[in-house]
């Protein structure tokens, strides 16, 4: 474990090295401001809640996620760094564990750095702040679940770019297989438990329920496998790419 | 001398190419072995298998007790690995840099502080200890990434072209400290520079296509050299059929070659016969028909002729 903290440790330090970390952390409190108020009507809704708010953040972390994500192993593999980690004494899923545990406490911050509207809506009404808590861990899980993508994407190629693309266009999918078009084309099956698969693997899905107050467990359970999921793989490629 | 390192079959395949083919050799303690071979000889990836970075395809490598393939940590523990073109985090300081492979490496108190100050020392990077490495000139980020390598004080170290690059100050102080260091460890520099070789190593092996071809000291492969014990002749060129003819009947000469003129001076090579002594029926000839020379040698041999002779002229760009 101290070994993947060492590397998480050099890992965060390099987002904060360039002006991607500023750019990023900018940009995201920006955009979550600017939607929140225009685009989901914060103040007209009348109500003390954060869902204007949350409801915006899977379409922030389509595009800016991968940026995250994107450079974690393509970069190590462009410049030839990886054959210096890899032959530390460190395991790749240490590796792997590392660089997504720095990654995921980057999004954290800018997540973190959010908290104004939280105490906003405290200061104009009397909002459940349970249910504002189980979003911003939503949120959390979500971020790391498309973190999670982007690092195996990422493992993947040795263009930064190729890899942001990538990522975008699975989160991507993985959004919309909730949404009406996607659904539709799959009822064509006419097999309920098909299309229900479908939509129970879409972050959408699983993220509105429970930013609205729906508790379920299966919900965490669905963003923390992905999570899993990925990373396994991210590991197997690290494994299979390295030397090539 | 115990044995520290002990490759057994090494062969790594990719696809139908055979990159690195059954190599097997042991090193034992307090040797520095040169490790030769043209570009895309398969040196680098049998570095790369034995530091754990790629996983053979048959064979193993034995670091210190430990199996690579079977317990690749502990052997990266006994390691220390400089990579060709001494990749590094070039938004560190070499600062950053130390301190994050002594976290990785564990290293704490008085060992890490001992490691980092002793790697600082040896390769003076106290001048650009905080400055980041890729603003750094190349000669620094070598001895950085040499630094590395030797912070925590490994049993066997494995660097990969260590000098490329290096101006020839740099070269020396490099040597100097590969040869320091060399006492209770394991050295191995793959290289191909030979002048390096016989700088540094106490033994050479060399390697063609992925198969090992030649083993020993610089001494023994310079032995093998068509020019060992030749004789090299610099005398005024009137005088050099003289030579010729007075040598004539010699049975260790196995030919003469005349190289071209500088001025009026002539440059012969009597080359000897199985590299057998010929030097003193030379000059005793030469004495008999008082022939004026201007400078005479006896050749060591030349480790790029053996090196050209056993790896092929084909790929002559890279002796």
């Amino acid at each position: 474990m101290s070994t993947s903290l060492a590397i998480a440790k050099r890992e965060l330090f390099a987002y904060f090295s360039t002006p991607l970390a500023y750019v990023f952390i900018v940009i995201f409190l920006a955009l979550a401001g600017a939607t929140t108020f225009f685009f989901g009507g914060f103040f007209q809704r009348g109500q003390a809640d954060l869902q204007a708010f949350f409801s915006f953040h899977p379409w922030l972390y389509l595009f800016l996620i991968p940026a995250v994500g994107m450079r974690l192993w393509a970069e190590e593999r462009k410049s030839g760094t990886i054959e210096l980690l890899m032959t530390l004494p460190v395991s790749t899923t240490q590796a792997v564990a590392g660089k997504f545990i720095a990654a995921w406490i980057f999004a954290g911050i800018a997540l973190a750095l959010t908290f104004p509207i939280w105490i906003t809506v405290n200061y104009l009404g009397s909002p459940d702040n349970g249910v504002i808590i189980a979003g911003y861990v939503a949120s959390f899980l979500m971020a790391g679940a498309f973190l999670a993508i982007g690092s195996f994407v990422s493992a993947l190629t040795r263009n930064q770019v190729i890899a942001f693309v990538i990522t975008a266009a699975v989160c991507f999918i993985f959004m919309m297989s909730g949404l009406e078009p996607v659904q539709s084309a799959f009822r064509g099956l006419d097999n309920a438990f098909i299309v229900d698969l479908v939509a129970s693997l879409s972050f959408l899905t699983n993220f509105d329920a429970i930013t609205r107050g729906v508790f379920d467990l299966r919900d965490f359970v669905y963003m923390a496998s992905v999570i899993g999921v990925f990373l396994f793989a991210n590991v197997v490629i690290v494994d299979l790419k390295k030397g090539s | 001398m115990s044995t520290m390192l002990d490759i057994q079959g090494l062969t790594k395949q990719f696809g139908q190419f055979t990159a690195v083919d059954d190599v097997s050799f042991s090193v034992a303690a307090g040797e520095v072995l040169g490790f030769l071979g043209p570009n895309g000889s398969g040196k680098s990836t049998t570095m790369k298998m034995v530091t754990g970075f790629l996983t053979p395809t048959a064979g193993t490598a034995i670091v210190c007790g430990s199996d690579v393939t079977r317990d690749p940590i502990a052997v990266k523990r006994h390691i220390g690995y400089l990579p060709e073109g001494a990749p590094l985090y070039e938004d560190m300081t070499p600062s950053g840099m130390l301190s994050f492979v002594a976290d990785v490496r564990r290293l704490s108190g008085a060992q890490r502080r001992n490691g980092i100050d002793n790697a600082v020392d040896k390769l003076q990077l106290n001048e650009v200890f905080n400055q980041q490495i890729g603003t750094l000139s190349k000669g620094f980020k070598r001895r950085v990434g040499l630094a590395q390598a030797i912070l925590h004080d490994p049993d066997v170290l494995i660097l990969d072209e260590p000098t490329d690059g290096l101006d020839p100050n740099q070269k020396h102080h490099v040597r100097q400290l590969i040869a320091d260091m060399s006492k209770d460890k394991v050295i191995v520099i793959s290289t191909h520079v030979l002048e390096e070789v016989d700088a540094v190593c106490s033994r050479a092996i060399v390697i063609a296509r992925g198969k090992m071809i030649a083993d020993g000291t610089p001494a023994d492969l310079e032995r093998r050299s068509t020019y060992y014990n030749a004789v090299s002749v610099r005398l005024h060129r009137d005088h050099v059929d003289t030579l010729k003819e007075a040598l004539g009947g010699i049975s260790d000469i196995e030919r003469i070659e005349t190289g071209e003129h500088v001025g009026d001076t002539a440059h012969v090579v009597v080359v000897s016969k199985n590299g057998a002594t010929i030097i003193e029926t030379v000059n005793a000839r030469m004495s008999d028909r008082s022939i004026t020379i201007e400078q005479l040698y006896v050749e060591r041999g030349r480790l790029e002729d053996v090196f050209r002779q056993l790896t092929g002229d084909e790929q002559g760009e890279n002796a």
